[in-house]
C-alpha cells in the first residue's frame, strides 16, 4: 500500500513518463490479465468442447449413472454423472473425516506441546507428506496398504457389519472406497495440518495466559482459548483439503476398482470418482466420449470452484477479525 | 487463594480423602510417570501378544497406545483430580495423532527405498524402454528422465515469466478492483484439480491442432496451469518481504519505477524468489493425470522434441507399470520393480529440489551476507 502511494507521490510528470515505465506497467498488468485469461478460458473450453457429448446424450446428464458415451451401431449415447459425483463426493468425505481430528491433533501437538526445539522440525516432517507425488501415494496404496487393511477390513466387517457402510463380505482385492479414502486421508491431512497450525499458532498469547491463570490445565486452556479461536482457520483448511481430495485424481484412480455404481459399502468395490474415471477412460475414449469426459471435468470442476471459494472466504473472514 | 483450593478439592469429589492436600497444589504423578506408564503398557502388551502366538508391531502399538490412555486416565483420575486427568488424556491423544501422521510417512518411503532398490541402478537410469517388451528383464527410466526435463522446463519457462509479472503486478502497481480480483482468482487457481488442467489442454488443442493430439508442448502447458498460481503466491510473499526504504532511495536518487523494480527490488528477493520458483517446480514434477492426458502413454523411446508426439514422464511411467501389474507373473513382477525403482528416482528428483531451494534460500539470502 505505501508503495503504491509513495511511488504516486514521486511521480514525474505526466508528459515525462517514460517509455520503460509504461511498457514494464503494461506488461505486469498483461500478465495478470493472462491469468484472469487462462481461467476463463478453463471455463469456457471446457464447455464448449462438452456440448457435442452433452446435445448428442439421451440420458439426464445429472440423474442417469450410466456410462456409454460412445455411440455404435444400434447404439445410442447415454450417460450421466450422478454415480461419479456421488462417488468423488463419498471419497472426500471419508478422507475428511479421518484426517480433520488427526489434523488438528498434530496442529496442537507441534504448537502446544511438541519440545520447542523439536517443533519445527516435527512440523517439516508432516510437510513432507505434501511432497509426496500422488503417483507413488497411489503406488504404495495398491501394492503395499491394501494388503495390510485386510485384516482392519474383516474385523470392521464381522463386528461392525451392521452398519450398512461396513457389510460384508470384504472386497478380496481391498482395493474399495475405504482404502481410497484413507490414502485420501494421508494426502490432504499436511493441508489441514498447516492451516490449522498457523491459526492456532496466532491466538493471541493475553488470551492463553489469561486461562492459565485462572488455573486451567494446558487442555483447558487449549479449549477455551485456542479452539474457539482457531475454528474459522480449522474449517477453511479441512475445506481446502475437501477441495484438494476431491480432485484428486492418480492415487484413487490406482486404488479404486473400475466400476461405476452408487454404493454406500465401503468394504467393497463399487463406487468411482470423476477425477478417476477420466483419468482411466480417456486413454481409450474417442469422439463424444472424449467430450463426455470433459462435460464431467467441467462438473468436478465447479464443485471444487465452489468450495475453495468458501474455504477462502471463510479464511479470509477470519482475517478480516483478526486483523 | 483459599478459594482456589478449595475448589480444586471440591472439583475432585469422591476420589478418596482429601485431607492430606498440603495447601495450594494436590498431589501430583511424578514427572517421570507417563513415560514409565507408557513403557510398562508396551512391555505387557507384548508379552500378552507373543504369548498368544500374535506378534505383530502394528496391532501391538494400537493395543499399547489404547491400555497407556485407560492407565494414564484412570491413575491421574485416582491420584490427581479429574481436570488433570482429562487434560491427561488429550496429551495421550495430542501425541497419538502425531504418530499417526508419521506411521504412513515413514512405511511410504521405507516401501519405496526398499522395493525401489532392487533395480534403482545405473542402468536403470541410462537407458530407454524402447524395444523392451513386457516380460523382459530390461529396461529403464532414461526416456522418462529427459522427458520430464523437457516438460517441466518447458512449463517453468511458461510460468516464471506470467508468474512473477503478475506477482510485481500486484505488489508494485496493482490498485482497485483487478487486484482484487486477480489475488483472488490466483488463489482459486491454485485449487483447480489437475487432471481438469489436463482436460482444458485437451479442449484447447482439440481447438487449435484437431483431435487426438499429443505431445510434450501440451504437457509443458498443462502443467503451467497448475505452476503459475504457486509462482505467484510465493513471489508476491518475497516481494512484500523489500523493506520500502529500498525502493524509496532509488526514487530519491531519480532512478525510474521498472529500473527500481528490476535493479534493487528482485535482486534483493531473488533468493525467495527463487526457492519459491524451486518449490512450485517440485510440486509440478509429481503431477501425472494431466500428462497422461496431454503427454500420452505411448512413448518407450528417448527424445527431447516437445512437438514430436507422446513424450514419457517419471510419474506416467509409473503409472504405465503399474498398468502392467495384471499380466503374467514374470512380466508383472518386472513392471512392479520398475514401478517402485521410478518411484524411488521420482522421489529422490523430489527431495533434491526441495535440498537445493533450501540452501538457495540458506546462502542467497540478502540477510547471509550483510
Amino acid at each position: 500500500m505505501t508503495t503504491t502511494d509513495s511511488s504516486t507521490t514521486a511521480e514525474v510528470p505526466k508528459g515525462r513518463r517514460r517509455l520503460g515505465d509504461i511498457a514494464f506497467a503494461n506488461t505486469a498488468r498483461g500478465a495478470g490479465l493472462l491469468i484472469l485469461a487462462i481461467l476463463a478460458g478453463v471455463a469456457i473450453f471446457l464447455v464448449v468442447q462438452s456440448l457435442s457429448s452433452l446435445t448428442a446424450n439421451e440420458a439426464n446428464f445429472f440423474t442417469s449413472t450410466e456410462w456409454s458415451p460412445e455411440s455404435g451401431p444400434g447404439d445410442a449415447v447415454r450417460f450421466g454423472v450422478a454415480s461419479l459425483a456421488f462417488g468423488t463426493v463419498l471419497a472426500a468425505a471419508i478422507a475428511l473425516v479421518l484426517a480433520t481430528p488427526v489434523a488438528i491433533g498434530i496442529a496442537l501437538f507441534i504448537v502446544y506441546y511438541a519440545p520447542r526445539r523439536l517443533a519445527a522440525l516435527l512440523g517439516y516432517l508432516v510437510d513432507l507428506l505434501a511432497a509426496i507425488p500422488s503417483v507413488v501415494y497411489g503406488l504404495w496404496g495398491l501394492v503395499y496398504l491394501v494388503d495390510q487393511l485386510q485384516p482392519i477390513y474383516r474385523f470392521l466387517a464381522a463386528y461392525l457389519g451392521w452398519i450398512p457402510l461396513f457389510a460384508g463380505p470384504v472386497s478380496t482385492t481391498g482395493r474399495t472406497m475405504l482404502s481410497a479414502g484413507i490414502v485420501l486421508a494421508v494426502m490432504i491431512l499436511p493441508i489441514i495440518t498447516a492451516m490449522s497450525r498457523d491459526v492456532f499458532a496466532q491466538v493471541p498469547q493475553a488470551h492463553r495466559e489469561a486461562a492459565l491463570a485462572l488455573g486451567a490445565t494446558r487442555w483447558e486452556m487449549i479449549r477455551t482459548a485456542v479452539l474457539p479461536f482457531g475454528r474459522p482457520g480449522v474449517i477453511g483448511g479441512a475445506m481446502l483439503g475437501m477441495g484438494r481430495a476431491l480432485g484428486e485424481t492418480m492415487a484413487v484412480a490406482m486404488i479404486l476398482s473400475p466400476s461405476i455404481a452408487i454404493s454406500f459399502n465401503l468394504l467393497q468395490s463399487g463406487n468411482q470418482t470423476i477425477a478417476a474415471h477420466i483419468a482411466l477412460q480417456y486413454p481409450e475414449a474417442t469422439g463424444t466420449g472424449v467430450s463426455a469426459l470433459i462435460a464431467i471435468g467441467l462438473v468436478l470442476f465447479a464443485i471444487t470452484l465452489v468450495v475453495n471459494m468458501a474455504a477462502r472466504f471463510v479464511v479470509s473472514r477470519r482475517k478480516e477479525f483478526t486483523e | 487463594m483459599t478459594t482456589t483450593t478449595q475448589r480444586t478439592a471440591s472439583g475432585s469429589s469422591g476420589e478418596g480423602p482429601r485431607t492430606e492436600n498440603q495447601g495450594f497444589y494436590t498431589r501430583q504423578l511424578p514427572k517421570y510417570f507417563p513415560a514409565a506408564l507408557l513403557a510398562i503398557c508396551a512391555v505387557v502388551v507384548s508379552a500378552v501378544f507373543a504369548l498368544l502366538g500374535a506378534f505383530h508391531p502394528v496391532p501391538v502399538a494400537v493395543v499399547a497406545a489404547l491400555l497407556y490412555l485407560v492407565a494414564i486416565t484412570v491413575s491421574s483420575a485416582v491420584i490427581e483430580n479429574s481436570r488433570r486427568a482429562k487434560d491427561r488424556l488429550v496429551t495421550g491423544i495430542v501425541y497419538c495423532c502425531f504418530a499417526i501422521a508419521v506411521v504412513p510417512l515413514v512405511s511410504l518411503l521405507s516401501t519405496v527405498v526398499v522395493y525401489g532398490l532392487e533395480r534403482f541402478n545405473l542402468y536403470f537410469l541410462s537407458v530407454s524402454m524402447n524395444g523392451v517388451i513386457p516380460s523382459m528383464d530390461a529396461g529403464g527410466v532414461y526416456h522418462a528422465i529427459v522427458g520430464t526435463l523437457v516438460i517441466t522446463g518447458l512449463a517453468t519457462l511458461i510460468s516464471v515469466p506470467i508468474g512473477l509479472m503478475t506477482a510485481i503486478y500486484v505488489v508494485e502497481y496493482g490498485r482497485g478492483r483487478l487486484k482484487q480480483a486477480i489475488t483472488f482468482f490466483v488463489d482459486v487457481m491454485t485449487g483447480i484439480p489437475s487432471i481438469v488442467a489436463g482436460l482444458f489442454v485437451v479442449a484447447l488443442w482439440m481447438m487449435v491442432f484437431g483431435p487426438g493430439q499429443t505431445n510434450g508442448l501440451a504437457g509443458a502447458v498443462a502443467l503451467s496451469v497448475l505452476m503459475i498460481p504457486v509462482v505467484v503466491r510465493s513471489s508476491e510473499e518475497m516481494l512484500r518481504l523489500v523493506p520500502n526504504e529500498l525502493r524509496e532511495a532509488s526514487y530519491a536518487l531519480g532512478v525510474p519505477k521498472w529500473l527500481t523494480i528490476v535493479k534493487v527490488v528482485l535482486p534483493t528477493a531473488v533468493a525467495g524468489l527463487t526457492t519459491g520458483i524451486i518449490l512450485a517446480l517440485a510440486r509440478v514434477i509429481g503431477e501425472t493425470a494431466p500428462l497422461i492426458l496431454t503427454a500420452g502413454m505411448a512413448s518407450t523411446r528417448i527424445q527431447a522434441n516437445p512437438l514430436d508426439g507422446d513424450m514419457m514422464t517419471l510419474p506416467v511411467f509409473i503409472y504405465q507399470q503399474v498398468g502392467n501389474l495384471g499380466l503374467s507373473a514374470e512380466a508383472g513382477a518386472y513392471a512392479e520393480e520398475r514401478a517402485w525403482a521410478a518411484a524411488l528416482t521420482l522421489i529422490l528428483v523430489v527431495m533434491l529440489l526441495f535440498l537445493t531451494a533450501r540452501l538457495v534460500s540458506r546462502f542467497f539470502s540478502p540477510n547471509s551476507r550483510g
